[in-house]
């Protein structure tokens, strides 16, 4: 009370015509203040104390706290965060991995390679137009993002790839950052690889047994070779640090779609230049030790085709890093997703993911592996709430989840059986010439070539599996498809000895590659489970407008009970957030477990999971158990496992095997010839 | 206004007599409005007031000084930030624009100017940064240095030195006895470009030509920075971090991926570790790289040596002697002060004494040749070089006349040879006047200084006064026994020092001995490799005063380096080359011109027996001019040794190479300085 009292007479004087008087005034008000004798000298001279000068006092008051606080906060001893955290959540700590191992005696042996992901790795301007002066070699993707906000067009421009080659538009240049420093951190605070990283540095690892493998993740794989020759310095730093080191074989650590570029480029090295690196045949045998695959799409995820479709797969990583809410489209309209649908629907490495296998993997319209999967089991098993009955009711209610049906058209649709469904192919269909006034939308996206009869077609045709799904983007995108059907390819090879195999499209589908001849290596998959992610959507189609994306979502559509799996318009199954158990799994629990066709000289392969549990508190910050798809990089038991392999252990150490989800009974679901 | 007063009667709400607050506060509200009519009604005002203000008075408010010093601090930082967005709303060619209205338009930078010539990025691009201005960051330390993991310990913010500054010496120190890694502490040099890009946020070292030849097509994978432990000797560099080998890989990765041979930029000392990885990357291992005797040949266009300190430097043995040389980059990067002796005295001094003194690499630059290259008690190459002379040619205003040289000739001769003199008579007599008594066989006493004073540990506390005495009573060190020196003064160093560098003249090359390691990063003992396509540019500033030579003393004290730097020596007379106790010659501030150009200028240039093979060597030289006014910062047309990597002239030349230019394309030599004269002085068997 006293404090605002005290601001009040300040803001009571009268006023004084001359600011310059003000000092002494400041000297004369508390005599005014504290007793009235003295007010007839004072009078004349006093200032007027006006709203600009509370202001100033409030900032300044505020500065002056915020400095001291900071002062306070850098004398602070640094331990003093972790002391706060010890006493709040009741006894010390867990010793992060590094430590731990340390003491147990592990030391650095194998170097270790990382491979990043889609997204998180950051990429800086060597060449831009006039609008990007000023950010030469400042990063556009991580940090701070270029200063985006002051310039999104001028951004989106950068971003972007050039429509038909999917290299460099004219005239600019951004290229992935290199070093440690490309993905530790994606933004101040978002922590990627750097747990990892420092962890590894406690027992004794640092450059010159690290590498980062960063990619320019907007290309297609090969062309990061084309344009970069990236693949060419992975295998000569690959093949130095094992001079180096000794002789010791590399472990490399892929991370999301990190996964399929290595496995790109095994294939890639083995391969006879020019389109290949040369390696000779037993080069991955000579040369790695372990492929410690961490939450990889191998089967790619179904959020990319939402992805690719509407741009609006809610969480997608790339909308997510924006900061939740900025591509919302009430608050900005249609034409920010529209341009960012243009200028993600450049990169022709968001195609490396979409869903292979069709539905021999991915199910079909009646059919899929995870069907029975119960959404609320896996919950309660977390809150430790419900008991076993509940689960029993919902088993009969899941039937309803037809999770093959990756896009369906209305709910009822979603839920009908198959031979209820009236389809009217759309393949074929006429493209009208748009009739939507094109003329204001200063984007570009395919859709205003589709006009209403193409919309009606392909909203006509109800449901897409994961086979048909590529006709729809064929349909709707052909050009982007035409693209990236040169570098990707989503199929199941019957012959994997066919020549055409050899072709580089090929090389990061696992379904349609052989496993290296390196017996020795030993494939892990790591991932989170116990997080319900994207597996299927209802979709509507949109109101018209001038510019606009046909079709959206439709989010009014949500399970009546709390065990179902649909909610605002997505069907979840268990996953980490991104990508399912299914694409995680699937391949080192069957398609390649044993000596199968896909892994014709017997690799071993190892399934690990990691139970998803949310931080505790907030002083955790990202937790240290959790099974999210970034996250999971933090996560001290998979640390562990990554520390343990880099020192010398075998997956048999580790323990083989670590499940919690039902990955090994759907796999045995998936009637595919081994 | 009206805003304002509505506020007043909210903020009484509260109170208990608000409603006769209220009243007056109307009143004097609408005596307000008449005094804005005149002003004739104050006294009314006051009377008021005071009146109000005597009813208030039990809850009457303070203006306390806190108040006053908020209110600043509010005023300030209102406008700071006011100014801030300004600056940041302020389209971004606005500082140029202010800089061309006040200087004319600039001159294109390189790098757009030869991209408008239509020049294209060709050959690779390696750089290989020098001494201190190379980063360094910490992966492993003792709980002092806690949060700094992968935090830069040299370059950025230096690991926020000031806030733990015997924490930081004890990291950046090596071990005292093998040249590596303390136990405990990892601190690793940075990799890829940003490694010397800058060395401290604004302080640019290799970003103004890494910006230029990105306009040309350079990026990341053309370009390729070679950073290195600069602490450690250069052998031990690939003992520890493999950073040979890497260097190999990575120069034979970017010749395969763009079919064109290197183009090797190496800075200061960096000339010296790429001459080292010449010669290891030929030898076989398991010393070498076992690259091949051809290996340079098929990898190497041109190595563009920029102010290569290639005979040493006289500045080390200054560094060594009393880590004193005033503006040694090691003490300067630090911050211009805090060395000096008035703030933190001795102590201070020894501290970074006893650090640099774990680091090996410092003894690369101890002058090398001896009294053949730097001269002898009477005789040295540049005696007769005038300061002033050279200060007019480079404002080109002013022609030398034959008074001011004859003139010159009256003045006493100027000793370069005397690295180091024990008082101002003796730098200045002849040299049969001089009494030296030898000080090899000194007995060295124990410590009779007050040992409980130092908890840092140099040499110097176990050599005691007899050994001081004796090192000054040898009054005059040449080239030749500044070795002998060292070596007595600091034996534990130099014995470390001694296996990884060599400091003589070669007699036969082609003894087996010269295949050993210490040898590769001297000149004088190794040979160029079998190349003959390569072609070696020596590009340096000239026209800045460089230390030469020293007057020392010995310096009374109790806890202290006991001999210091006389800097009360001087010549009043501007032609004279002596300040501050330190004798001065051109060159780029560190460098001297001799060290930087004479194997170019002689020792290469030709067939000789240190270049078999005949490869082309280009001296190019680049006058120094100061920056003309604030806004050009460092300058375009600096010849200082850092700056130089930003003078548009030397910045062209780099790029001209790069894009395919031989020498001869560029011009041949380039000279300012007298070079080949200077050169031509020496006696050294070719």
């Amino acid at each position: 009370m006293s404090f605002l009292r005290r601001r009040r007479g300040s803001d009571d004087p009268a006023p004084d015509g001359t600011g310059k008087d003000s000092d002494d005034d400041k000297f004369e008000k508390p005599r005014w203040g504290s007793g009235g004798k003295k007010d007839k000298e004072v009078a004349p001279v006093r200032a007027r104390w006006s709203c600009m000068d509370s202001c100033c006092w409030t900032v300044g008051f505020i500065c002056s706290s915020w400095w001291m606080l900071l002062f306070i906060y850098n004398t602070m001893p640094a331990s003093f965060p972790q002391y706060v955290t010890e006493a709040i959540t009741g006894g010390p700590m867990p010793d992060p991995p590094g430590v731990k191992l340390r003491k147990e005696g592990l030391m650095a042996e194998h170097p270790v390679v990382f491979v990043p992901g889609i997204v998180t790795g950051g990429l800086e301007l060597w060449e831009g137009h006039q609008c990007a002066e000023g950010l030469f070699r400042k990063r556009l993707w991580g940090r701070t993002f270029g200063e985006l906000y002051k310039r999104p067009l001028c951004w989106v421009e950068h971003m972007s790839l050039h429509n038909e080659t999917g290299l460099d538009p004219p005239g600019i240049r951004v290229r992935p950052v290199s070093g440690l420093v490309a993905a530790d951190y994606f933004a101040p605070g978002y922590f990627v690889w750097a747990v990892l990283i420092a962890n590894l540095a406690r027992i004794g690892y640092e450059e010159k047994n690290m590498y980062m493998a960063a990619y320019d993740w907007r290309l297609s794989f090969q062309n990061t070779e084309v344009r970069d020759q990236t693949l060419s310095r992975m295998k000569s730093n690959i093949e130095l640090m094992v001079a180096t080191s000794g002789g010791k074989k590399v472990v490399v650590i892929p991370h999301s779609m990190g996964v399929l570029y290595f496995l790109h480029f095994m294939k890639w090295v083995e391969a006879p230049p020019p389109m290949g690196g040369g390696g000779g045949t037993d080069w991955c045998a000579k040369h790695i030790k372990a492929i410690m695959n961490i939450g990889g799409p191998f089967l790619g995820v179904p959020k990319s085709v939402s992805g690719l479709f509407s741009i609006e797969a809610r969480d997608i990583a790339v909308a997510r890093t924006f900061a939740p809410g900025f591509l919302d489209k009430d608050v900005f309209g249609l034409q920010t997703l529209q341009h960012m649908m243009r200028m993600t629907r450049t990169w022709d490495s968001t195609m490396s993911m979409i869903p292979k296998g069709g539905e021999t993997i991915w199910g079909g319209l009646d059919w899929a592996p995870e069907e029975g999967f119960n959404c609320s089991a896996r919950r309660t098993r977390n809150n430790n709430g419900f008991p076993g009955p509940i689960g029993k009711v919902s088993v009969d209610n899941v039937k309803g989840a037809n999770y093959g049906r990756l896009i369906s058209f209305g709910k009822d649709v979603a839920d009908q059986h198959s031979s209820k469904i009236d389809r009217i192919d759309f393949r074929d269909a006429v493209k009208g010439t748009s009739i939507a006034n094109t003329t204001n939308c200063d984007v570009w996206i395919e859709y205003h070539e589709m006009g209403v009869a193409g919309v009606k077609a392909v909203a006509d045709h109800r449901v897409f599996t994961a086979g048909s799904v590529l006709d729809l983007l064929n349909f709707v995108a052909p050009k982007l498809m035409k693209r990236g059907s040169a570098h990707f390819s989503y199929g199941i090879a019957d012959d994997l000895d066919d020549p055409k195999y050899d072709h580089y499209k090929y090389w990061s589908n696992p379904l349609e590659t052989k496993l290296p001849n390196a017996p020795d290596i030993e494939i892990y998959s790591m991932y989170g489970v116990g997080i319900p992610t994207e597996r299927a959507y209802v979709y509507k189609v949109a109101p018209m407008s001038d510019c606009y994306i046909p079709f959206q979502i439709d989010t009014s559509v949500t399970g009546e009970n709390e065990e179902s799996c649909l909610k605002d318009g997505v069907f979840s199954v268990d996953g980490d957030e991104t990508v399912p158990v299914l694409s995680a799994g699937f391949m080192c629990a069957k398609g390649w477990r044993g000596k199968t066709r896909f892994n014709p000289f017997g690799i071993h392969t190892y399934v690990r999971e990691y139970d998803h549990a949310p931080p505790a508190n907030l002083l955790e910050g990202r937790g240290t158990q959790s099974g999210a798809h970034v996250d999971i990089l933090g996560n001290f038991a998979l640390i562990e496992d990554v520390i343990r392999v880099a020192a010398g252990a075998t997956g048999d150490d580790l323990g083989g095997d670590r499940v919690y989800s039902n990955i090994f009974d759907w796999s045995e679901k998936i009637q595919l010839d081994l | 206004m009206a805003s304002i007063r509505r506020r007043k009667p909210g903020f009484s709400d509260s109170e208990e007599k608000v409603r006769k607050d209220e009243s007056l506060a109307d009143e004097i509200e609408e005596e307000d409005e008449d005094k804005n009519n005149g002003k004739d009604k104050e006294g009314r005002v006051s009377g008021q007031l005071g009146k109000w203000k005597k009813e208030k008075k039990v809850k009457a408010p303070r203006w306390s000084c806190l108040d006053n010093c908020c209110w600043f601090i509010g005023l300030v930082c209102v406008i700071w930030w006011l100014l801030l967005f300004l600056y940041n709303a302020m389209p971004s060619s606005f500082p140029q624009y202010v800089t061309e209205a006040i200087t004319g338009p600039l001159p294109d930078p390189p790098g757009v100017k030869l991209a408008k010539e239509g020049l294209r990025a060709k050959h690779p691009v390696v750089f290989v940064p020098g001494i201190v201005t190379g980063g360094l960051e910490l992966w492993e330390g003792y709980d002092c240095a806690e949060g700094l993991f992968r935090k830069r310990l040299w370059g950025g913010t230096f690991g926020e030195v000031y806030k733990r500054p015997l924490c930081w010496v004890e990291h950046m120190s090596l071990d005292n006895e093998t040249g590596l890694d303390p136990a405990g502490i990892r601190l690793r040099p940075v990799s890829g470009l940003v490694a010397a890009d800058y060395f401290m946020p604004g302080y640019f070292v290799w970003a103004v030509l890494i910006a230029n030849l990105a306009r040309i097509g350079y990026e990341e994978k053309t370009m390729y920075m070679a950073a290195y432990d600069w602490r450690l000797s250069f052998q031990n560099t690939e003992v520890r971090d493999q950073t040979l080998s890497r260097m190999k890989s990575h120069i034979e990765l970017m010749v395969a991926t763009n079919g064109e041979k290197a183009v090797i930029v190496p800075h200061s000392m960096g000339v010296l570790y790429f001459m080292h990885f010449m010669k290891w990357v030929e030898a076989p291992a398991p010393m070498g790289g076992g690259g091949g005797l051809d290996w340079c040949a098929k990898h190497i266009k041109a190595v563009m040596n920029i102010g290569g300190p290639l005979l040493g430097v006289p500045k080390a043995v200054a560094g060594l002697f009393s880590a004193e040389a005033k503006d040694v980059a090691v003490a300067r990067a630090i911050a211009p002060g805090i060395l000096s002796r008035d703030f933190f005295q001795h102590q201070m001094l020894q501290h970074v004494m006893k650090m640099t003194r774990t680091w090996d690499s410092t003894m690369s630059m101890i002058p090398k040749g001896g009294d053949t290259i730097w001269g002898s008690l009477d005789w040295a190459p540049e005696e007769g070089y005038l300061p002033s002379k050279r200060r007019y040619t480079g404002n080109g205003s002013q022609p030398i006349d034959d008074n001011e040289r004859k003139e010159s000739t009256h003045r006493p001769k100027v000793h370069y040879g005397r690295i180091i003199s024990f008082g101002r008579d003796v730098a200045e007599s002849p040299a049969s006047e001089i009494k030296r008594v030898d000080f090899r066989g000194a007995a060295k006493g124990y410590g009779d200084v007050n040992a409980s004073c130092r908890d840092v540990w140099t040499e110097y506390n176990e050599m005691g006064i007899e050994g001081v005495r004796a090192v000054e009573g040898y009054k005059v060190y040449t080239g030749d026994s500044i070795l002998d020196l060292l070596n007595f003064v600091a034996p534990k160093m130099m014995a470390r020092g001694s296996a990884h560098f060599s400091y003589g003249i070669a007699d036969n090359l082609d003894d087996p001995k010269y295949g050993h390691y210490k040898y590769w990063s001297n000149p004088l003992e190794a040979k160029l490799p079998n190349a003959p396509d390569m072609e070696i540019f020596a590009m340096y500033g000239s026209g800045i005063q460089t230390e030469r030579a020293y007057i020392y003393q010995a310096s009374p004290s109790e806890c202290y380096i006991p001999f210091q730097i006389d800097t009360s020596a001087n010549d009043e007379d501007e032609n004279s080359c002596l300040m501050d106790g330190v004798y001065s010659v051109d060159g780029d501030e560190t460098v001297p011109t001799l060290s930087a150009g004479f194997m170019c200028a002689k020792g290469w240039r030709g067939k000789t027996r240190f270049n078999p093979s005949g490869i082309r060597t280009y001296i190019r030289e680049y006058d120094h001019a100061p920056p003309a006014n604030l806004l050009e910062g460092r300058g375009t047309q600096s010849g200082a040794h850092v700056d130089i990597m930003g003078n548009f002239a030397l910045v062209e030349d780099v790029m001209r190479v790069a894009a395919g230019a031989t020498g001869d394309d560029l011009g041949g030599d380039r000279v300012y300085s007298d070079i080949f004269k200077w050169s031509e002085k020496i006696n050294l068997e070719l």
